[in-house]
């Protein structure tokens, strides 16, 4: 019983309950922009990487790697904390933003580029003899077909991404790690962290589940 | 004389490697010429030159109907009226048959929709497989594939049709559906250049019949000069070589 009123106090899970909500909310609002413009940029950066003049595949490729190997928190903590320096000053929201939908763009780049390269080069040449553009080649023959390979690992980097929305609250976003963490020193019990664990854990099961089941229906499939 | 595809002075290299040396051509409009010789003699390498899938040496040339064959505005226009089919098909394997024939003539030609349908449907349904437009290709044979490539290529209302080996990766049953195609293709005014090992196409459809080998062309002539009087050694030997099998 003195588990259940440490880690389970209902009384404290209710009455903390509208604060977490109002964490989920944020939590998402900041997940789903960052994932949304990391996947635009990501889009453009994979096309650059592959398609454009060698000095811009270049710079793309060092921003990809850079992204991809600075710590998302000391990213974070430098945009909020270093830019004001510099006279940008992002808010709270904007910098978790900023910060993971740049390295989510590094990520879905690769993603992309993989799903293009997978795709055979008998694609690309009977779009060429057929006299189609390269916007219609892409819009039309690559990228449909690159679509299809890219959902299990593009989901896989969006799990991610809401799992480093937690990382806002070191910037004071109040998402709902942070507000659990108020919620935790008001009550003065652990409850509402663990409200928030499962909070976490029921948005994303869903996804992660999705995933395996993708993955093993195309496994299937190219046999 | 020039003919509707020029090509002059073609050179192709592959970084050190020669592919094509100084190839001369010229091909009449509405000609049907085959291109035979051993594998590696740069048979696809040519006529993969003519719509610029491959790139070659800025002194060559290639014109096609007179507009000459580079990179830029030309191209748009020299690749919608040649088309091409594959040894692989190259389907588009998300798309339907009926879109697979669609799609092209309505984003390059501009064509509506039920316009598009209509030219696809009469085409397929000219090279016998009307039945088969609203499934996948991946459900149809190779045969039946490679007839939806030609349709695909024919909805352009080309000029020219390049063929890269049609039938080599059909099992045999199926190779007599695609060149009856091509048959019935020929002698309506489309040029045709047609790569392939079929001896027996080659000498009844073909105008001329060319010989390559080690990246150059060895002879022309009619399927006649070519196949009972060859002039050079290497013809003779390759000619014994395949039509010995
Ligand atoms: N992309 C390429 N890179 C390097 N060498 C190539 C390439 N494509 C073709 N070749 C070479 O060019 C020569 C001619 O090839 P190809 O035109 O495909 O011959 P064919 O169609 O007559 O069999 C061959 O020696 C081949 O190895
Ligand atoms: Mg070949």
């Amino acid at each position: 019983m003195d588990i259940f009123d440490t880690f389970f106090n209902v009384p404290v899970l209710i009455r903390t309950f509208p604060l977490l909500m109002s964490g989920l909310w944020i939590t998402l609002q900041i997940g789903v922009a960052s994932i949304i413009a990391g996947l635009a940029l990501g889009l453009l950066l994979a096309l650059v990487r592959l398609y454009a003049a060698p000095w811009l595949q270049v710079i793309a490729k060092i921003y990809i790697n850079f992204m991809r190997s600075i710590p998302l928190l000391v990213l974070l903590i430098i945009i909020y904390y270093a830019l004001p320096f510099v006279g940008i000053r992002l808010s709270p929201f904007m910098s978790a933003v900023s910060a993971l939908s740049l390295v989510s763009a590094a990520y879905t780049a690769e993603i992309f580029r993989a799903g293009i390269e997978a795709i055979p080069k008998g694609q690309f040449e009977a779009s060429a003899a057929l006299g189609l553009g390269y916007r219609n080649t892409m819009v039309d023959v690559i990228l449909p077909q690159a679509i299809r390979i890219v959902i299990p690992p593009l989901t896989n980097n969006c799990i991610n991404v809401m799992k480093d929305t937690a990382l806002a609250s070191v910037v004071a976003m109040p998402d709902l790690l942070k507000q659990a963490t108020q919620a935790q020193a008001l009550a003065a019990n652990p409850s509402p962290l663990i409200g928030a664990a499962i909070i976490y854990v029921a948005f994303l099961w869903p996804l992660v589940a999705a995933v395996s089941k993708l993955e093993r229906s195309y496994a299937k499939a190219d046999h | 004389m020039e003919g509707y595809i020029s090509i002059r002075n073609l050179r192709k290299q592959f970084g050190n490697f020669t592919a094509l040396h100084d190839v001369e051509l010229e091909i009449a409009e509405g000609e049907v010429v085959c291109v035979i010789g051993p594998s590696g003699s740069g048979k696809s390498t040519l006529i993969r030159c003519i719509n610029l899938l491959e790139p070659f040496q800025p002194e060559s040339t290639i014109t096609v109907g007179g507009t000459k064959v580079e990179a830029g505005r030309n191209l748009e226009k020299v690749r919608a009226d040649v088309g091409m089919v594959f040894q692989s098909f190259n389907l588009f394997p998300h798309l339907t048959v009926l879109r697979n024939v669609m799609l092209a003539p309505m984003r390059v030609r501009g064509l509506s929709v039920p316009d598009a349908e209509k030219r696809a449907r009469d085409l397929l349904t000219r090279v016998g497989i009307g039945e088969q437009a609203d499934k996948y290709p991946g459900k149809l044979s190779g045969g039946q594939q490679q007839r939806v490539a030609i349709a695909r290529a024919l909805a352009m209302d080309p000029k020219v049709m390049l063929f890269d080996e049609p039938t080599s990766a059909l099992d045999p049953e199926m190779v007599g559906e695609v060149l009856d195609v091509m048959k019935s293709l020929a002698g309506t005014g489309v040029t045709m250049v047609v790569v392939t090992h079929e001896m027996g196409f080659a000498r009844q459809v073909a105008d001329r019949v060319i010989f390559m080998d080690g990246g150059r062309v060895v002879e022309i002539g009619t399927p006649t000069q070519i196949f009972d009087t060859p002039q050079e050694q290497r013809t003779r030997d390759f000619l014994g070589a395949v039509l010995n099998h």
